[in-house]
């Protein structure tokens, strides 16, 4: 059974969040590629921000999303135009994606919250693949196809860029915590358990909901703009990308534990991890999607609250004894 | 001093069917008022028209003098007037402390106070002892008393149950009778959906029956257990 209000201790986060900051460490360690190993610890820091977000709306209230990629790709693009029309570092994308993201949510949620359940969900595959059409065709705005390249890289070295998403993976944790814990978690909870018991009992459900919409999508829009500056390079099909990105936020949260305080992190380790040895193995190519389907029917049958909520379920299944 | 709520002239059609035509009654303050009738004679959709689920198609509901048809839910509850369900909805996967929490928010914003309110109604009607089970654990009985917790820590001024008292044993019966007792002696006025006779009769200061979507009669119980159409009506056919 999964807590549907997390109870936020003290000591723990901060133990994690020390020994991630110690991670750059990588690079003394003699014969180990350090750079491969700092772009994968950055890709995992950056979607359990993704996986953070999608939480908030779809894991805590309850409004699923299959469109995050809308955001992440606004985010993304919000700091690649800034370089490409304005002359702007890239970073400040990471500013001006709050607003930009923000504004977008609040019109993404007045046409798709007023969806309930299933409807929406179909609602935000479209916004995503809108979205995605939309950064191909605009090809005078957006560059079209071939994307927006930023020519200038800040650091070659990674660790900036690793202690740079670390914070941001940081904020966003403490700022979930927070929030679970306050009067909109509990609203938030109450709406995906019973949307119209929640509305008699005096709680504004379009409000919220909208509330839980644009605090995701900004949150999300965050690790896009942030992509853009490290990757140096964002495509319409990438960065709006229906399974990399919108299914990948979802695969991330539930196979860590949806609505749960570590599932994010947890799945978003897991995932990219098996992403990793999905890659490695030789001709698999494109059936990565496929391998990753069948993951999720196997997290579903056996796991459905994800590693995190079903903790017990796993020990079991593992033959691992509680220690005594 | 006009009434507490004034029903007035409210139908509702759902397609062809009219679920309710032209109902006129009111509520005053403090009292009991009991809406009886046969089963698909239009008590649910009276409430939910009422608590604003549904517009009425014709006719206003005003709460206090003022207009609350057109309102949503959340506003006519934010204004003190509280509903329960007939098929309980708890939220399922929250315990029954959380549960009272959320609606003790609409008072009391910060955390602290709101949980504390929470205990106060919990203790209020006899759900200290499963605080802390996930309400969708909770036997019928007390899933049925959750309802009235959670409407009650709105703090409303005015409370509707839509058959709180139904599925329930003899025990738990004269529990929540006991405690819509004491919700009344509280201060707060009470509109009560309920099929068992009994607790209608004793319960209710005024009685409103309800066939076929129409007011039938209006009247204190006594008027109404001797009126020969509602006794054709309602009491007649297969009483439970
Ligand atoms: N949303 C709806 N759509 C269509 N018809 C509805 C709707 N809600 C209620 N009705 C119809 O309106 C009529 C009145 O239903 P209602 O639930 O108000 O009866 P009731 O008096 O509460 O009955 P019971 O004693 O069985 O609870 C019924 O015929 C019902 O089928
Ligand atoms: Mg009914």
């Amino acid at each position: 059974m999964r807590a549907p209000v997390a109870n936020p201790g003290r000591g723990r986060p901060l133990a994690v969040l020390a020994a991630l900051a110690a991670l750059p460490l990588i690079a003394l360690v003699p014969g180990v590629n350090a750079n491969y190993w700092m772009h994968n610890f950055i890709l995992v820091v950056m979607w359990s921000i993704i996986g953070m977000s999608w939480n908030l709306l779809s894991g805590y209230c309850g409004q699923v999303s299959f469109g995050h990629a809308a955001f992440f790709g606004i985010g993304a693009y919000t700091a690649g135009l800034l370089y490409a029309k304005l002359g702007l570092s890239a970073w400040w994308g990471m500013l001006a994606s709050v607003p930009v993201v923000g504004a977008a949510a609040l019109l993404v949620g007045f046409i798709c919250l007023r969806l309930r359940g299933p409807f929406f969900a179909l609602s935000t595959i479209a916004i995503g693949v809108i979205l995605r059409i939309v950064a191909e065709n605009l090809v005078g705005f957006t560059g079209g196809d071939q994307g927006i390249m930023i020519r200038e890289r800040t650091w070659v070295e990674k660790t900036w860029y690793f202690y740079i998403i670390l914070a941001v993976a940081a904020a966003t944790f403490w700022f979930v915590d927070r929030l679970v814990a306050s009067r909109l978690g509990y609203y938030f909870v109450a709406i995906r358990e019973d949307q119209d018991a929640a509305e008699s009992l005096g709680i504004d459900t379009t409000r919220y909901k909208t509330i839980a919409l644009v605090l995701s999508a900004v949150i999300c829009g965050l690790a896009g703009a942030f992509y853009t500056s490290y990757m140096g390079y964002i495509d319409p099909k990438v960065v709006f990308a229906l399974h990399d990105v919108s299914v990948m936020a979802i695969m991330v949260v539930m196979v860590g534990g949806v609505a749960t305080r570590w599932g994010p992190a947890i799945g978003a380790v897991i995932m990219i991890l098996l992403a990793e040895i999905i890659r490695t193995i030789p001709k698999v190519g494109t059936a990565h999607h496929t391998l990753f389907g069948v993951l999720l029917i196997v997290v579903i049958i056996f796991l459905p609250n994800g590693v995190v909520g079903d903790a017990g379920a796993l020990r079991r299944l593992l033959r691992i004894r509680r220690p005594s | 001093m006009s009434a507490l709520l004034e029903v007035k002239g409210v139908s509702r059609f759902f397609g062809g069917l009219a679920a309710l035509t032209d109902v006129d009654f009111h509520v005053d303050k403090g009292e009991v008022l009991g809406l009886i009738g046969p089963n698909g004679a239009g008590k649910t959709t009276m409430f939910n028209v009422v608590n604003g689920f549904y517009a009425p198609s014709r006719g206003e509901i005003r709460f206090k003098g003022e207009r609350i048809s057109g309102l949503k839910p959340h506003q006519v509850c934010g204004r003190g007037l509280a509903r329960t369900f007939q098929v309980v909805k708890p939220l399922q996967r929250m315990t029954t402390l959380d549960n009272v929490v959320c609606s003790a928010f609409l008072r009391h914003p910060g955390r602290a106070e709101a949980v504390a309110h929470a205990e106060e109604i919990l203790r209020f009607t006899n759900l200290w002892d499963v605080r802390d089970t996930v309400s969708k654990r909770l036997p019928l009985g007390l899933r049925k008393r959750l309802e009235i917790a959670r409407a009650l820590a709105t703090n409303p001024d005015l409370l509707l149950l839509d058959e709180a008292c139904a599925g329930l044993n003899p025990s738990e019966l004269e529990e929540s009778i006991g405690i819509i007792r004491r919700i009344k002696e509280r201060g707060t006025t009470i509109m009560i959906i309920e099929h068992h006779m009994k607790v209608i009769m004793s319960i209710s200061d005024r009685i409103v029956v309800l066939t076929y979507g129409q007011k039938l009669a209006e009247g204190s119980p006594a008027q109404i257990s001797a009126n020969p159409e509602v006794i054709k009506a309602y009491l007649g056919e297969g009483d439970d």
